[in-house]
């Protein structure tokens, strides 16, 4: 059989480039698809002008929890970046993969870019709704993903939680505006792309509480004229942390390389790139202009951090899961 | 006469040395993982996972919805098949193939399609949702995906025991002076009732495992429409595998004692059917 043994030959040939070649994997989550597809390229011209090395850096998609679990399982991904600090915490926690303190290594806590969960709202905003306090009004309709299942979703939550606490509210108020918004919510769907789809393509809800850039889009995606973005009063940031891990560079022996894939986020380029995808830059003000000005909290002021926001309100039996058993 | 048993086809040894490594290969050593994962918490705290009211709602749904799932499919797929073998029509052949479409689709594929068709803005959800009828996003939404997938269960198995099934005997049974009822009922009725029942108990089986047409049609309210499978993945996502895996192992036991019931059922039929005859 020549065709197999030709095959076999190109394959082991083709793994043995590949070999010498450096690689990156980076373990995403969901709706950074079309930002690494700019940002990847970018870093690999910016390295090869650098050192003269070509690297490939391969890509892997994913739900931001299930990602973390792959990689706590085995996955060997040089760098994992997430829409929540809790999500790489886990692998400090729960594989001993990097060290606690991972978020000190990088600028801005290992935060380069962020986005508020903003509302959006169908064209002409037929239910005049400009901020949270709007979404509790009879006959508004809210499409959230599911908190427990949904970084997306955990941030609404958060953001609706904080924007009573951080206005002078005390908990058992926070409590009972959550819970009178989640009366509001007929559909909670898994992930935050799952309630963009119920909300544009089934036409259910008055309104979808979704990330900034998410929004955007929406907007490329359905049209501009169908929706409107709502700005509220206050709202989350919802921080998008990178972290190399440890354990996997260390065996394949990308540490430099990771390190500078990680770097470029921070760097003008990076941040550059980061608002073209209507990401917010966090360190430097490349594209600020064309942010709205928003009133913002992060999960860490309002809350303390990630794991203390974790245990209380969405842990089995937390606050989220009482909300529903009253 | 105490010789040893003479199989009257050789290697049994063989065949049933490798029919056991496959099976634990395949079934068991997967399934004791999850045993084994699951007794990471005490047994306090195992039920403790297991029984609270949100986990409770969901293994009504799931156990629920499925068997009203299967039973359905019992009924319209003995009625399918009885169609198919014992009429001739025009796109017969094409009415055959179109039974074994929920086996070939991807399951989320079946499930973003029947929920954009049932939605209120959907091509059957907006002649449904005047009249009241929710079935996107509500407890009903979930047994149509159930049936859906799991439709071809009966069809096939009972459509080769009716194929099988001589004209004969119907026609002795009428010159017997039986009428069209009791045809049916004495003489058909028990030559494919085991055939119905694994097709009922594959289909029902089927449908409790069943997540990825289920989730999108759900609407996964928490006490209202959460399934089983997906308490399973919201555990996961709070990195608590030990939970999951206790869950999935409450399923495994009440999936396992059903059909285990089903097929003593089955047993017991083919029996009674047996010494009758």
């Amino acid at each position: 059989m020549p065709f197999v043994l030709r095959s076999a030959l190109l394959t082991m040939l083709l793994s043995s480039v590949s070999l010498q070649a450096a690689e990156l994997l980076n373990a995403s989550y969901d709706v950074t698809r079309e930002f690494y597809k700019d940002f990847n390229p970018a870093f690999t011209q910016y390295w090869k002008d650098k050192t003269g090395e070509t690297v490939t850096i391969n890509q892997s998609h994913g739900g931001s929890s299930k990602q973390a679990r792959a990689v706590i399982d085995g996955l060997e991904a040089d760098v994992i970046t997430m829409n929540r600090s809790a999500d790489i915490d886990v692998l400090a926690q729960k594989a001993k993969l990097i060290p606690a303190n991972w978020q000190t290594r990088l600028p801005n806590n290992s935060v380069p870019s962020a986005s508020p969960t903003v509302f959006l709202v169908r064209k002409g905003n037929p239910k005049h709704i400009k901020d949270w306090d709007d979404l509790v009004r009879p006959g508004v309709a809210v499409v959230i993903p599911n908190p427990k299942t949904s970084g997306n979703g955990k941030y609404s939550y958060l953001g609706a939680w904080g924007y009573v606490t951080q206005k002078g509210g005390d908990a058992t108020k926070a409590r009972q505006f959550v819970t009178e918004l989640f009366k509001h919510v007929s559909v909670l769907d898994t992930g935050g792309r799952g309630a963009t789809t119920t909300f544009a393509q089934r036409e259910i809800g008055d309104v979808l509480l979704t990330f900034e850039n998410e929004v955007h889009l929406i907007q490329q995606e359905f049209g501009d004229d169908k929706y409107e973005a709502v700005y509220p009063s206050l709202t989350v940031l919802a921080e998008n942390p990178v972290a190399w891990v440890d354990k996997v560079v260390d065996k394949k022996g990308t540490r430099k390389l990771a390190q500078a894939y990680l770097e470029y986020h921070f760097s003008a380029q990076g941040q550059a790139i980061a608002a073209k995808h209507y990401l917010r830059p966090q360190v430097t003000d490349a594209g600020q202009p064309a942010f709205k000005k928003v009133n913002t909290f992060t999960v860490k002021q309002a809350f303390g951090s990630w794991s203390d926001a974790e245990q209380t309100h969405f842990s089995d039996g937390g606050i989220f899961d009482q909300i529903y058993l009253k | 006469m105490k010789k040893k048993k003479k199989h009257l086809l050789p290697g049994f040894g063989l065949s049933l040395g490798y029919t056991l490594v496959y099976l634990s290969l395949i079934v068991l050593i997967p399934l004791a993982a999850v045993f084994l994962r699951s007794a990471e918490l005490g047994p306090s705290e195992f039920w403790a996972v297991v029984t609270t009211p949100r986990v409770l709602a969901t293994y009504r749904l799931t156990f629920g919805a499925s068997l009203i799932a299967a039973l359905i499919n019992l009924v319209f797929g003995l009625l399918t098949a009885w169609v198919l073998v014992r009429y001739q029509f025009f796109g017969k052949k094409v009415l055959d193939a179109l039974v074994d479409l929920p086996f070939a689709l991807p399951t989320a594929v079946a499930g973003i399609s029947l929920t954009a068709i049932y939605a209120p803005n959907g091509w059957l959800g907006q002649w449904l949702e005047p009249h009241g009828i929710k079935v996107a996003f509500t407890p009903l939404g979930v047994v149509v995906a159930l049936t859906f997938i799991g439709l071809p269960f009966v069809v096939r198995t009972v459509q080769p025991i009716l194929e099988d099934f001589s004209a004969e005997a119907e026609e002795a049974a009428a010159s017997l002076g039986a009428n069209r009822w009791q045809t049916f009922y004495k003489i058909i009725l028990p030559a494919i009732w085991p055939a119905l029942l694994t097709g009922f108990s594959l289909a029902f089986a089927r449908a409790v495992g069943e997540y990825g047409s289920v989730i999108f049609i759900a609407g996964n309210m928490p006490m209202v429409s959460e399934i089983t499978p997906l308490m399973i993945i919201t555990k996961l996502e709070q990195y608590d595998y030990a939970g999951a895996t206790a869950i999935a192992v409450v399923m495994l036991v009440i999936s396992f004692a059903l059909l285990l019931i089903i097929n003593l059922l089955q047993w017991w039929s083919s029996h009674r059917h047996g010494n009758r005859a």
